[in-house]
Formats: structure tokens, C-alpha cells, sequence
């Protein structure tokens, strides 16, 4: 059995939180500066310099990217032989959150559903954190962690297709969500589209989806195919950056894959924005 | 073609009528911030015959909630939040002398058709550029609502701010014109 101390766990995931809301990946930097090169219209080439730009700023600065610092939404592969000692696996996420949050000067953007009260109460530190919990074999702790903004959330769809809908009705699916949310969710975008399984299993996938390393290949030669046809397919659709019109809305299409009932093919599409922040840690 | 301003806010009519879709503007001046929960307070002030926290003529408004300053700065990060979410509010204000709103993503036909009856501008502003933004902003006070944290109503004084004309005066909307340009049909 390997421990692993709640103090360590605390630390690991508040320094996680104040990087990722400060620093962009490699990966979404690069996506964004290939999208700079190649951007036909003027208007959304200037937009893609101000993101490069503010990249550039909030790394020097240690200021956030966004002023929407998401929702810490985290996926956790424990080990079976795996012990926290000093508090619980869950209890050591929260805590590491609620730190990262207020120490890193980022926004609490948690609220009541009904009365949208922000108060500097538990919730009012960005808590709870969306945490989805994965057993697997052997002492590994894998902690997958992103947050997530509300202007890109909002635009993601579920939908439980007819089988007879096949592999066309779900890359029209996902056409007609990025079509309609247009400008709204801070194009250029990463789509995570999730396949099969049942319908929370479908909308899990595809917000595990957008944590693949952006620029890399599907290991699956259908789903890549499919992620290429979407690719250009989106790109055509002339939304630009920040919806102002041109060739580069998207930087990458990530699908993942479940087994599903024969009567059901359930599909997902997870919008993420430009600003792309994840990261992976390993204790 | 698309030119480039240099405005200061308040703004006149004549500052309005000038703009078009898909021009540049580079404001300064002094605009108010407010999202969601701080325009249903101001509506219902309206509502009830109050008078209002500042001066809606002219006035531009920043649909935004930024991030807590860290210390020795006047503001945290400041980027646009979607705007569709103002949108059954801001006919209402923009009645009353508003003139420009600035933030990110598509507004109804009621705001595009109170834009021309009134003469208001709808700005976009890049999102998530919010550090870039940021810099800007010379000045932030909160001069009410301080109970709505981000969402709070701040008098900001903002220097050359980088913003794209979306919605003009005569109707016409950058995100139509913009898509139609660049999209490719089989």
C-alpha cells in the first residue's frame, strides 16, 4: 500500500490551480500561433495577436488569463492500493481548490442555482470542485485538472441519436452546436465530442475529451478520420475568432468513444474556449 | 472598409452615427461595469421611479466581472463576458440615453432594433484577453452593488481600450457580415 499524505495532495493542487490560471499550455499556445499564421481575414488575426499577447502578459504578470477562472473540474485515476493518510483523497481536492482560488487572486464564480448568490461562503471559494473519480488497478494517483469557463459550458449539447442516425447524424450534430453557438463561446475553439455509452457517459467523454494534447493524433484510424472530416468541416463554417468572421474556429476535434445500448447512440459536444487550460499531475 | 477611432466616452451621438461594423475604436474615458444580477438592480430602480447609481447618458457599459486585483493594482483581469445574457435589459437602459455596451458574442433583435431607434453602438471585445484588457483599465472604483463581488458596479477609467464595432446604428451586425465572408458551401 503506498501513501501518500492530504497535506501534499492540498499543495500539489493549489500550485496547480494558481499555473493553470495564469499560463497557457504548450500545446494551445502553439495551436494559436498556427492559427495566427494561417488566418485569412484581418479582423480575427488581430484578435489571435491580442490572445498570443495576453498569453505573453498574464504568464510575465502572473495574472489570469481569463477573468473567468472557471470551475475546477477534475479527473482523478486512484489506484486500489493507493491510501491517503491525513484526510480524505476528496477533502485534500477541495481544500487544494478553495487555496488556489484566493491565493492565486482568481474569481469565485460558484453561485446558488436559484438566488445566483456569490457569497464568501464555501461555495463562494470556487467549491465544490467537479470531481469525477476513477478505481484502477495498482498505486497510481493521476490527477487530471481543468478549468472550466461558463461562456464555452454554456454552448455544449447532449443529444441520444437513432442508431439508423449513424456516423453522418453525429457529425451533423456536431456541426449544427458550433454553428449555432457562433461568437458566444470564444472561438477559436477545442471540440470534445463524446460517442457512445449512456447519456451522462456520453457527456463525461466529451469533457474528457478536451484534455488530449492538442495538435495529437486519435490512436482510433475511424475516430480519427472522423476527427479530420470535423475539422475541416467546422473550419468552414467561417465563424473566426471571436466570431468576427474567417478561416480558423477550431484547433482541434477530440473524440472519444463508448460501447452503447443497441437501441441508442447518445452523442456530446464539449466546447472549450481558446483559452485551454489543463494540466495533468501525477503523485 | 474598416476604419479606426479614437473615442472618448461618454459618447455623442455624433461619435455613434460615425461607426460601422467591423470598425476599429480605441476608447478612453470613463465607462460603468455590470452583468446579470447588476442590471435586474437596475431595471427594477427604473421600475420603481429611483434615481439610478450614475448617469446613463452617453454612458457605456462594460459587461464584465473581473478577478479580484491583486495588491497595488486598480483592477484583476478584465475580459468581456457573453452578452446575450443583458440582452432583455439593455433596450431598456439604452431608451434612457445608454449609448454603447462592450462585450463578446451575439445580442437579439430587440437591442440591434433599440441600437437604430436610439443610436447606441454594441462593441466587442476580445474574450479571455483579460490580462491584455486589463492593462487598459487606469482606474476602477465600486460605486455600487459591492455585495455582487465580480459582479458589482465599477466606474472605470479606461485608456485607448481595443474594441471592434459589432452592432452599428444602422442595423448592420459584424458576426452576420464576418461569417458570410469566410464561410465555404459545398
Amino acid at each position: 500500500m503506498r501513501e501518500i499524505k492530504y497535506d501534499d495532495i492540498v499543495k500539489t493542487i493549489r500550485d496547480t490551480i494558481i499555473y493553470s490560471g495564469t499560463v497557457l499550455p504548450k500545446d494551445a499556445y502553439k495551436a494559436l500561433s498556427d492559427a495566427y499564421e494561417n488566418e485569412k481575414s484581418p479582423v480575427s488575426k488581430e484578435v489571435l495577436k491580442q490572445l498570443l499577447d495576453n498569453a505573453d502578459i498574464a504568464a510575465n504578470e502572473t495574472k489570469p488569463l481569463c477573468q473567468d477562472t472557471g470551475l475546477a473540474v477534475f479527473f482523478v485515476k486512484v489506484g486500489e492500493d493507493v491510501k491517503v493518510v491525513g484526510g480524505s483523497l476528496k477533502a485534500a481536492i477541495n481544500e487544494g481548490t478553495r487555496q488556489g482560488y484566493e491565493d492565486g487572486y482568481l474569481r469565485a464564480s460558484t453561485c446558488h442555482w436559484d438566488t445566483r448568490a456569490n457569497l464568501k461562503d464555501e461555495i463562494g471559494y470556487n467549491l465544490p470542485a467537479v470531481i469525477h473519480f476513477d478505481l484502477v488497478e495498482g498505486d497510481v494517483l493521476e490527477i487530471e485538472y481543468a478549468a472550466k469557463g461558463g461562456g464555452s459550458e454554456n454552448v455544449s449539447r447532449a443529444m441520444v441519436l437513432a442508431p439508423a442516425k449513424g456516423r453522418k447524424g453525429v457529425i451533423e450534430f456536431v456541426k449544427q452546436v458550433i454553428s449555432d453557438a457562433g461568437p458566444n463561446p470564444c472561438p477559436p475553439l477545442t471540440v470534445g465530442v463524446g460517442i457512445g455509452g449512456t447519456f451522462e457517459k456520453a457527456a463525461i467523454s466529451s469533457k474528457h475529451a478536451l484534455f488530449r494534447t492538442l495538435g495529437s493524433r486519435n490512436e482510433d484510424p475511424t475516430l480519427d478520420s472522423m476527427e479530420q472530416e470535423l475539422l475541416t468541416e467546422l473550419n468552414k463554417l467561417g465563424i473566426g475568432a471571436m466570431g468576427m468572421g474567417g478561416t480558423e474556429t477550431v484547433l482541434g476535434v477530440h473524440i472519444e468513444k463508448n460501447p452503447c445500448h443497441i437501441a441508442s447512440l447518445p452523442v456530446s459536444v464539449n466546447v472549450q474556449c481558446h483559452s485551454s487550460r489543463h494540466t495533468v499531475i501525477k503523485l | 472598409m474598416s476604419k479606426t477611432y479614437h473615442l472618448t466616452a461618454p459618447l455623442s451621438e455624433e461619435d455613434v452615427v460615425q461607426l460601422k461594423a467591423g470598425d476599429i475604436v480605441y476608447l478612453s474615458g470613463v465607462i460603468y461595469t455590470a452583468r446579470d444580477a447588476a442590471h435586474k438592480k437596475l431595471v427594477d430602480l427604473l421600475d420603481a421611479g429611483k434615481e439610478l447609481p450614475f448617469d446613463m447618458k452617453g454612458a457605456v457599459i462594460y459587461f464584465v466581472g473581473p478577478t479580484p486585483p491583486k495588491p497595488g493594482d486598480p483592477i484583476g483581469s478584465a475580459g468581456p463576458t457573453t452578452s446575450y445574457r443583458m440582452d432583455s435589459y439593455s433596450p431598456r437602459l439604452i431608451s434612457i440615453g445608454q449609448k454603447g455596451m462592450i462585450g463578446k458574442g451575439k445580442r437579439n433583435q430587440d437591442v440591434i432594433d433599440a441600437c437604430v431607434k436610439y443610436k447606441a453602438i454594441y462593441f466587442g471585445a476580445t474574450g479571455g484577453a483579460g490580462a491584455l484588457l486589463a492593462r487598459q483599465i487606469k482606474s476602477a472604483e465600486v460605486i455600487a452593488y459591492p455585495e455582487l463581488g465580480p459582479e458589482a458596479i465599477r466606474r472605470l477609467e479606461v485608456v485607448d481600450f481595443p474594441l471592434t464595432v459589432v452592432n452599428d446604428s444602422y442595423g448592420a451586425d459584424l458576426y452576420k457580415i464576418g461569417r458570410e465572408q469566410y464561410e465555404i458551401k459545398d
